[in-house]
């Protein structure tokens, strides 16, 4: 997905002249070539995410479309008031594309994850949230964001999915069934769908959770019952499908990262695994609530 | 406009402020900016070639309420509902309610990046002409996001940003070395002058020169004194 962005953002540098990134070190060497051709609109600003998220800020407001990118937790973490006040409070947006999503980076260590970028993201209004599942996804997600001046995070992550649905803003099903809705954002859609062979389930598959299509939702809850698998913390999206089902009974599983700090290395499939989000865990937790 | 005509707006507004002293500190050097420096126009609040004027210390807005008021941005009758419920002028200024604010501040250390993003911006489209100041109190300087902002913007010659620092002894730990040389070991210009001296504060805001960013440190009456 890494590759996908670089190749799409450097292209819509050369196509767009309203187009400007801001970078914090992470990713300079890839945009050097553009960044020779177009030094006004592609800087790095050194490692100093605070002023990365200022200075996009700063460029909206002169009515350039910034897009800031570095590691999920240094752009979203770190930067969170700039994210704040910086953009949506001074009436401007930017796009925010990170990388090390979750557990990306499991061999760095917990400095260098940040399963909670989608809920810090949600806490602001009027963001989009994008967590392609493909790399085939980015290039239209990206270049869909650039045209208008609203805020959206476009999360870029290692872990994919066997196929790309450009079409996937809303809740798209791919498997049907009687029994429970389980909703996949982004690459939980593979282990998703490992998970629930043979069990009498909807799949149903996004990779915009926000805004979440609780129209979508609500046409496909029929049997009540509704299992969230989301790569980011457990229960990111839990209130928003509360909200959408508040007139009706409903069961809601909400699976995701746990709230833990593991001080674990290894594989993102280890930590898959310690989080309950490889197939056998989900199947588990599934079976059970079924 | 003379410096007579804000002072009487400034005395309407103290009633609830509750950042009085912060407000007069920067009273004179808002004034200088807005009467003699700055190339805005309150009918033409958008003009994309206009002069970029930030509060990053946004506490204490007063005095940049009255001086807005004094140049027409808004009507002197929103001076009388500091902070109502229904007033578009709070403690800290927002720029999606108050004409002729250009940032929403409040929480310290956010203006000088935004000015640089700002200045970078105006590059990015050719605009040239626009500068960019930004106004900072000496306590302010203490958020590290500000360093940032100055170590990027000397490294990088921004030379249409201005900063002014209102130095009126306020930061816990102080400035060993003098304000200033925060700015000048990453090339920027500088200089220190009277924040109550009109022609003084003109004076440094001319010594900027092409290829460095520049400061002009205000000093005022101590804080409390």
């Amino acid at each position: 997905m890494r590759e996908a962005f670089v190749d799409t953002m450097s292209r819509l540098i050369e196509e767009d002249p309203r187009t400007a990134l801001v970078l914090a070190d992470i990713s300079a060497a890839a945009f050097e070539p553009v960044a020779l051709k177009h030094p006004d609109r592609v800087r790095n600003v050194g490692i100093r995410e605070q002023l990365m998220i200022g200075v996009a800020g700063g460029l909206a407001l002169t009515g350039l479309r910034p897009v800031a990118h570095s590691y999920a937790t240094f752009l979203i973490d770190r930067a969170y008031e700039q994210i704040k006040l910086d953009l949506a409070h001074q009436g401007v947006g930017a796009v925010l594309v990170s990388v090390g999503a979750s557990y990306d980076g499991s061999t760095a260590g917990y400095t260098h994850m940040s399963p909670m970028d989608v809920q810090l993201i949600d806490t602001l209004p009027g963001w989009t949230v994008h967590v392609p599942g493909h790399s085939g996804e980015v290039a239209p997600l990206l270049a869909a964001a650039m045209p208008h001046d609203d805020p959206v995070y476009l999360r870029l992550s290692t872990q994919v999915n066997d196929i790309a649905y450009a079409d996937a803003h809303l809740l798209r099903p791919v498997r049907h069934g009687s029994r429970a809705l389980v909703v996949a954002v982004g690459p939980m859609l593979a282990p998703v769908l490992e998970a629930t062979r043979g069990l009498d389930v909807t799949v149903a598959y996004t990779h915009t959770p926000r805004p979440f299509d609780t129209t979508g939702l609500r046409a496909l809850a029929g049997s009540g019952n509704v299992a969230l698998v989301e790569p980011y913390l457990a229960g990111t999206s839990a209130h928003v499908v509360s909200e959408a089902l508040s007139d009706r009974a409903h069961r809601l599983l909400s699976l995701g990262v746990g709230r833990v700090d593991l001080h674990a290395y290894g594989t993102p499939a280890d930590h898959a695994r310690r989080h309950g989000l490889d197939p056998t865990g989900l199947r588990a937790a599934l079976t059970t609530w079924l | 406009m003379a410096v007579i005509e804000v002072e009487p707006l400034l005395t309407r507004l103290t009633g609830d402020e509750k950042h009085a002293p912060s407000a007069y500190s920067t009273l004179d050097v808002l004034w200088v900016l807005y009467d003699r420096v700055l190339r805005v126009d309150p009918d033409r609040p958008d003009d994309p070639d206009r002069d970029r004027f930030l509060l990053s210390k946004g506490h204490g807005p007063a005095a940049y309420y009255a001086v807005l008021a004094a140049r027409g941005f808004f009507p002197p009758d929103w001076l009388d509902d500091l902070a109502g419920a229904d007033s578009p002028l709070g403690h800290h200024p927002d720029r999606l309610r108050v004409p002729g604010v250009e940032i929403s501040s409040g929480s310290l250390g956010h203006g000088l990046g935004l000015g640089v993003g700002t200045a970078l911006g105006l590059r990015a489209q050719g605009r040239l002409a626009p500068r960019v100041y930004v106004l900072l109190g000496d306590a302010e300087l203490d958020e590290g996001s500000n360093h940032e902002a100055i170590a990027y913007a000397g490294a990088t010659g921004l030379d249409t940003v201005t900063a002014l620092v209102i130095d009126n002894q306020s930061a816990s730990h102080g400035w060993p070395g003098g304000i200033a040389s925060r700015f000048t070991v990453h090339g920027w210009t500088a200089v220190t002058v009277d924040g109550r001296d009109h022609d003084a504060i003109a004076a440094g805001l001319a010594q900027a020169r092409e290829g460095a960013p520049h400061v002009v440190v205000a000093r005022v009456e101590q804080k409390g004194i």
